[in-house]
């Protein structure tokens, strides 16, 4: 053991390629079942065939992972603590409530265990360019953390309408001195800047690194993305053996793209005791055309990469999505999530924008934690599941991140002016 | 032989770089798609693709989009594109007609219920900017069952692997994009655009039209030698944007015939 430095027993552990041999999925083409592969533009081929190889590489590289592991000690914060939510669970009524605090982490959310991860990984690459999309702005926060601590161009891509409604990570962003560019095609949100974000990727392929925030995208993304945020369910797992002294029951995560849920719930699939829940934002009601609910109301289909669950008309062509939260405000979601679905291994729930409000308002009188609106809809709908368990159940919900930046939009519909 | 094999093999004999002609179909409106193509073909366009609009066209510019984008507003759907396809075949259209459109329209249309309309509509064959040989065997195989070609793109970046694979999957020909980028006219082609085209040759007998970029005679000219045909379209749907509504057929015969010439 070195006296410099610190060891690995204080160290978060990241152990990626247990992580991604222990289902064995995606197959070697990048396939989840029927779900994932890589439905790109001829251009990206071979950036995708590197991009695989380096990652095949680092996850064998004791040198990434210490470099990693101690930047996710030092600088993110980790690992984020699993706390039992005592007041909540009073006010609930029945199962014992746990939050996996990444609100905590550097940054305000979970996208930082992602952003920095896969800034490194650029960096031996040797890009000096990174580009990323982002929704509610966290990834795009990350993204320009990482790329300002490490030394990288940075571009942002965020669509007009998320710039409105999260103009606070907008500011951040720049502050962090990244260039963020307004997408003004299509919805104007998440997915026309991943449109953007990819037509940018095509055009400067060979200098330029592409940060997927989600677990979606053309493989490897959904694994890479997957196998960075599990880090989160790694802590989680070895933190509620510790303070309970058992397996929780539930795990509980919102899914927009996947990748907080992912991340949560990837180390616990194996253990069949352990179900699994995502929650999807279901806006004004899956009974209207404004949600953003793809795994409870889509159908399969093909965008940004991959195929997954969907939502389209009847046609196949994308429909506009809406919800409360800009984080979740997404058509498409994850292909492992899918597979997930269609296995039966997680449940797929939505929580309207009136229920996400009320668990986020319930939870910051109940511990004093203002949650983001994303992991509110987490909330919300633990908060109702509780209540008809018996008391001796144990529920981890994944707090993703926090809500300074929600400020203006909870204001507005609280009908507060600021 | 395929109408496209037919055709391509009497550009070579002619010793001649063929023209494909880009129209989005429902650009700029439903009731234009039929005369603009006729119009293309009678200045001298060699085969015809029609775009089929996707709310998500992530290889297009900002032309195409706009183009899809106004498309889809007029309620092109992908039964709209067959029938203007077999519409086009009834107004006396008889050179090769392709789709160009993204996969997933595609696929929730249904693999095999497309190919089969593909057939019955007179539509020669497929290019899915977004769907790479390694996901293409479902459609490869109802191609091939409805007598379609499915041709696919190879870019500057493509290995020589990459160029093989496409060269035993595609049929028709092969789609040489010029550049790294989106669609959409460009000024110069790129410098080592030759020196592409020469390494795809080399392992393939294939036709090559090379397309994204290309947008005057001088483009076409250049590639001489070097490819088969050229491929045009955010140059014919700037053409369209800008000509008054009775002046778009004649703009676009003009248009066809200076390429061309």
């Amino acid at each position: 053991m070195s006296a410099a430095g610190p060891t690995s027993g204080d160290r978060p552990q990241v152990r990626l390629r247990e992580t991604a041999e222990a289902l064995g999925l995606p197959d070697a083409g990048g396939h989840y079942g029927p779900f994932g592969g890589k439905f790109v533009p001829e251009t990206l081929m071979p950036a995708l065939t590197e991009l695989e190889t380096m990652y095949g590489q680092i996850t064998a590289d004791a040198g990434f992972q210490q470099e990693l592991s101690s930047l996710l000690k030092d600088y993110v914060g980790r690992p984020t603590p699993l706390y039992f939510a005592s007041k909540l669970s009073e006010r609930c009524g029945g199962a014992r409530l746990y939050l996996k605090r990444e609100d905590l982490a550097h940054t305000g959310a979970h996208k930082i265990n992602n952003a920095l991860a896969q800034v490194l990984l650029a960096m031996r690459m040797g890009k000096k360019r990174a580009i990323a999309e982002t929704g509610a702005g966290q990834h795009g926060v990350a993204t320009a953390t990482a790329c300002a601590m490490l030394g990288l161009d940075c571009v942002i891509y965020m669509g007009e309408e998320d710039i409105h409604r999260q103009s606070l990570n907008v500011f951040r962003m720049k502050l962090l001195g990244a260039e963020v560019k307004s997408v003004t095609s299509g919805s104007r949100t998440l997915k026309d800047a991943i449109n953007e974000a990819m037509r940018d990727w095509v055009t400067n392929v060979e200098t330029t690194y592409y940060v997927i925030g989600s677990v979606v995208g053309p493989h490897p993304y959904p694994a890479i993305v997957r196998d960075f945020q599990s880090i989160i369910g790694r802590e989680a797992r070895q933190q509620v053996l510790t303070t309970v002294g058992r397996l929780p029951d539930y795990i509980v995560a919102c899914v927009g793209g996947g990748s907080n849920a992912m991340g949560i719930f990837h180390p616990f699939i194996d253990d069949a005791g352990v179900k699994l829940i995502g929650v999807e934002a279901g806006g004004l009601g899956l009974d209207t055309t404004k949600h953003a609910a793809t795994l409870c109301a889509g159908r399969v289909g093909v965008l940004h990469g991959s195929k997954s669950y969907l939502l389209q008309d009847e046609w196949g062509q994308v429909i506009e999505t809406h919800s409360i939260s800009a984080g979740l405000d997404y058509p498409g979601v994850g292909p492992e999530h899918s597979y997930l679905r269609d296995t039966e291994r997680a449940r797929y729930v939505s929580v309207t924008d009136v229920e996400a409000l009320e668990g986020f308002k319930l939870l910051c009188q109940t511990e004093g934690i203002i949650p983001a609106l994303e992991p509110a809809h987490a909330i919300a709908f633990a908060a109702r599941f509780a209540a008809t368990l018996p008391a001796e159940t144990v529920v981890i919900v994944n707090l993703s991140g926090r809500g300074d930046k929600d400020m203006h939009t909870v204001a507005s519909a609280l009908g507060v002016t600021l | 032989m395929s109408r496209i094999a037919d055709k391509f093999a009497q550009l070579r004999a002619d010793n001649c770089t063929g023209l494909v002609a880009y129209l989005t179909v429902g650009y700029p409106d439903v009731a234009s798609t039929v005369p603009l193509v006729s119009g293309l073909v009678s200045g001298g366009a060699d085969l015809i693709e029609l775009g089929v609009p996707f709310s998500d066209p992530l290889a297009d510019g900002t032309t195409i989009q706009r183009a899809s984008h106004q498309a889809l507003l007029n309620g092109v759907t992908v039964d709209t594109c067959l029938d203007v396809a077999a519409r086009v075949r009834a107004a006396g259209v008889t050179v090769p007609v392709l789709f160009m459109g993204y996969y997933n329209p595609i696929f929730s249309y249904g693999l095999d219920r497309f190919c089969g309309a593909c057939e019955e509509a007179g539509v020669d064959g497929l290019i899915i900017p977004d769907l790479p040989p390694d996901e293409a065997e479902d459609l490869r195989q109802c191609c091939q069952r409805r007598g379609l070609d499915l041709v696919f793109l190879l870019a500057p970046t493509s290995t020589g692997e990459r160029i093989d694979k496409v060269a035993q999957m595609g049929s028709g020909f092969v789609y040489c994009v010029s550049l790294t980028g989106v669609t959409g006219a460009r000024r110069e082609l790129s410098t080592s655009l030759p020196e592409f085209l020469q390494r795809v040759r080399s392992r393939t007998d294939l036709p090559l039209a090379v397309g994204f970029g290309i947008a005057t005679r001088e483009h076409v000219r250049a590639l001489a030698g070097l490819a088969d045909a050229a491929v045009v379209g955010s140059a014919i749907i700037d053409l369209v944007e800008q000509a008054p509504p009775h002046g778009r057929q004649d703009a676009l015969v003009r248009f066809a015939k200076q390429i061309k010439s």
